[in-house]
């Protein structure tokens, strides 16, 4: 299937920013599915609210645009009634870690079989620019005209604190690196979560003096390193890009379905 | 048959009658007085093939069923008081996405934690407006375990009609109080099934274009056809618009299919209302207490011919309110008293409802404990002008 079809073209152009790292992201996650060749019929998008939560509008799968920060929790029950459809649930860095995080961490706890992508621009941009639990401590923002002294998370620690089963993390600089993580994210059996830093320079950008989009591109090369690079040990600031995490552990809807066998048998099968 | 008669909780009742409606997917989270009505589907359900989950939080397991039931399953969810405040954006999005489900709030006292172990109905206003915007709800109740029983079948089958989240507003002393329940035989209580599109695969399909008779058949959530699901004013395709025309269409039709059919919804029982001259309205466990006291005076018959007619309406639709049926059967009653176990929530429906709001009494208790056949005794006595 090409990547056209895999699309509502309609509603294109989309809504996103010139400049904003959503639609690179939309574009690996289209490649990777393309590549693995999965029927869209076959994938459900559950997202939330904000601007990352819109791409679910962009897409012909299944689709759910829900509520802000319950995209998971939404997911978990699409999952849970239908195992075999292919559960993606794009977010953003507020979305999934501030109102989402409770979902978030137990989502991952659970290890059910669905991809999280936290599209991390490091801001609010729909409600324009207000800073989220992934600004940084000492970066500026609409709500923070003085400086940020909210600590950040570390999504990728978070994640495996969480006990994901799989966790990336890459940037919208190095999408063939992205689309190969997203493809084996989505193919992983068990809760994958994907941080992909994807930069916002209309809101993020500007209050941080960050320059161009390109500029913010270039920034994600200069910061970031493959996991346990050589560039890694001379420079310990540069962020790891890569697979951190690929465990084979029980998956929960699997694991729920033993459940039923051990409960049918108890009942002797009676089903009144 | 035996089987059949149960010696069991409220809570318990509502499982059976949740199950007897072909319900298969139900998540919760833990808070008294309702979490039987987890433990019960824990075991329950996947002895059927259905699926329990037991969610990191309220408004999660809010989500999960709403997630669930567009795949095309029923579903339930059972909280209470602070659960219920929970859920109210995700309710939202069940009414507006038009989602069948259930939800069960087995009332405690409030305001917040409040009186977690015992008895109030303090949520009736909440159960109306409690999620923002405009809107329309069904919220059902009932007094004894076998009313529970069929209003928790009829729950889901106005689910399934309206396409609408329906709720359950139970209180704890119906929750937890044990008596007998004679489970139906199948087919005894007719059942609403889904309404499915009958458009093929790979054939446009408008998620949100009503029929004529105003339903909106489904399409089964990740099968046959690609629709998306917004909780934004959405256009027949199910894709976001803010044109003003389509939605003033779709809140208008929201509100329609369930306020233009209030005489469908409605639910009330009637005890000794012919040559009643003073009327009790009450609904839950407060109405048991009122049927108690009515049923006392109707057996002792000289009583009743001293003037001392009393009836009783129980309501188990609380919303949407049927007005013009209370009105109706108001017309001829010297005394209206409502009896409810808080500061006068139906009170104020039921004198909207009237010709003489002035008729129109509270009898209430608002302590935790459950208000009892003397306590309405009193009341109406101090109403009558006869002292205590």
């Amino acid at each position: 299937m090409a990547i056209k079809d895999y699309i509502r073209e309609r509603f294109f152009p989309h809504l996103w920013c010139s400049g904003c790292g959503h639609g690179m992201v939309l574009n690996a996650l289209l490649r990777a599915i393309e590549a693995l060749d999965i029927h869209k019929s076959d994938i459900v998008m559950v997202s939330g609210i904000g601007c990352s939560s819109r791409i679910s509008g962009y897409v012909d799968f299944h689709t759910m645009h829900t509520i802000h920060g319950r995209a998971l929790a939404f997911a978990t029950g699409v999952k849970m009634s239908r195992p075999e459809l292919n559960l993606i649930v794009p977010m953003g860095d507020g979305d999934a870690l501030a109102i989402g995080g409770n979902h978030f961490i137990h989502t991952a706890r659970r290890n059910i079989d669905m991809t999280a992508i936290i599209m991390n621009n490091r801001i609010y941009g729909m409600t324009g620019g207000q800073y989220s639990p992934l600004s940084g401590f000492g970066t500026m923002a609409t709500t923070a005209p003085y400086s940020n002294i909210d600590h950040d998370f570390d999504v990728v620690e978070l994640a495996k604190a969480a006990g994901a089963s799989f966790v990336a993390r890459s940037t919208t600089y190095h999408v063939q690196q992205l689309t190969n993580i997203l493809k084996a994210a989505i193919l992983h059996k068990g809760f994958s979560a994907v941080e992909v830093l994807s930069q916002c320079p209309e809101y993020f950008g500007r209050k941080n003096k960050m320059g161009t989009p390109a500029d913010m591109l270039e920034y994600y090369k200069e910061n970031t390193t493959t996991i346990g690079s050589k560039k890694k040990q001379e420079n310990p600031d540069l962020l790891e890009r890569g697979i951190f995490v690929q465990n084979d552990i029980p998956e929960y809807c699997s694991e729920y379905d033993k459940i039923i066998e051990q409960a049918k048998k108890t009942s002797g099968g009676k089903t009144k | 048959m035996i089987n059949n008669i149960k010696f069991i909780q409220g809570n318990e009742a509502c499982v059976e009658g949740a199950l007897y409606a072909g319900l298969d997917f139900f998540a919760g989270y833990p808070i008294t007085p309702s979490t039987e009505i987890a433990e019960m589907m824990s075991i329950r359900l996947p002895q059927i093939g259905g699926k329990f989950l037991q969610m990191e939080d309220e408004i999660a397991s809010m989500c999960a069923i709403i997630g669930a039931s567009l795949t095309g399953h029923k579903v339930l969810t059972a909280t209470s008081g602070p659960g219920f405040s929970l859920k109210q954006e995700a309710l939202g999005y069940a009414i507006m996405a038009e989602i069948p489900c259930v939800i069960v709030n087995v009332q405690r006292g409030g305001p917040s934690t409040g009186n977690p172990t015992h008895v109030s109905q303090g949520d009736v206003n909440q159960s109306r407006w409690g999620t923002h915007g405009d809107h329309a709800i069904i919220v059902l109740t009932a007094s004894n375990h076998q009313d529970v029983f069929a209003i928790t079948v009829e729950a889901f089958n106005m689910a399934e009609t309206y396409r609408t989240p329906v709720i359950l507003l139970f209180d704890e002393v119906v929750g937890h109080m044990r008596e007998r329940l004679v489970i139906p035989e199948k087919g005894d209580i007719p059942l609403v099934q889904r309404l499915k599109t009958a458009i093929k695969r790979d054939v446009d399909y408008h998620p949100y274009l009503p029929r004529e008779d105003g339903r909106l058949p489904m399409s089964d959530f990740g099968e046959d056809h690609r629709y998306n699901v917004t909780g934004l004013f959405h256009d027949m395709w199910g894709f976001p618009t803010d044109n003003p025309q389509v939605v003033h269409g779709l809140l208008r039709h929201l509100v329609d299919k369930i306020n233009n059919n209030v005489h469908q919804i409605a639910r009330l029982k009637e005890y000794f209302l012919e040559d009643a001259t003073t009327i009790l309205i009450s609904y839950g466990s407060s109405a048991r207490s009122a049927l108690h006291l009515g049923s006392a005076l109707h057996l002792a018959k000289e009583r009743r011919t001293r003037g001392e007619r009393l009836g009783l309406i129980e309501l188990q639709t609380l919303w949407p309110f049927p007005y013009g049926i209370i009105r109706q059967k108001c017309e001829n009653a010297r005394f209206i008293v409502v009896v409810e176990m808080n500061m006068g929530q139906m009170l104020h429906e039921i004198k909207l409802a009237v010709n003489n709001p002035e008729k129109v009494f509270l009898a209430n208790r608002i302590d935790g404990e459950l208000i009892t056949p003397d306590d309405i005794k009193k009341i109406i006595r101090l109403i009558q002008g006869k002292g205590v």
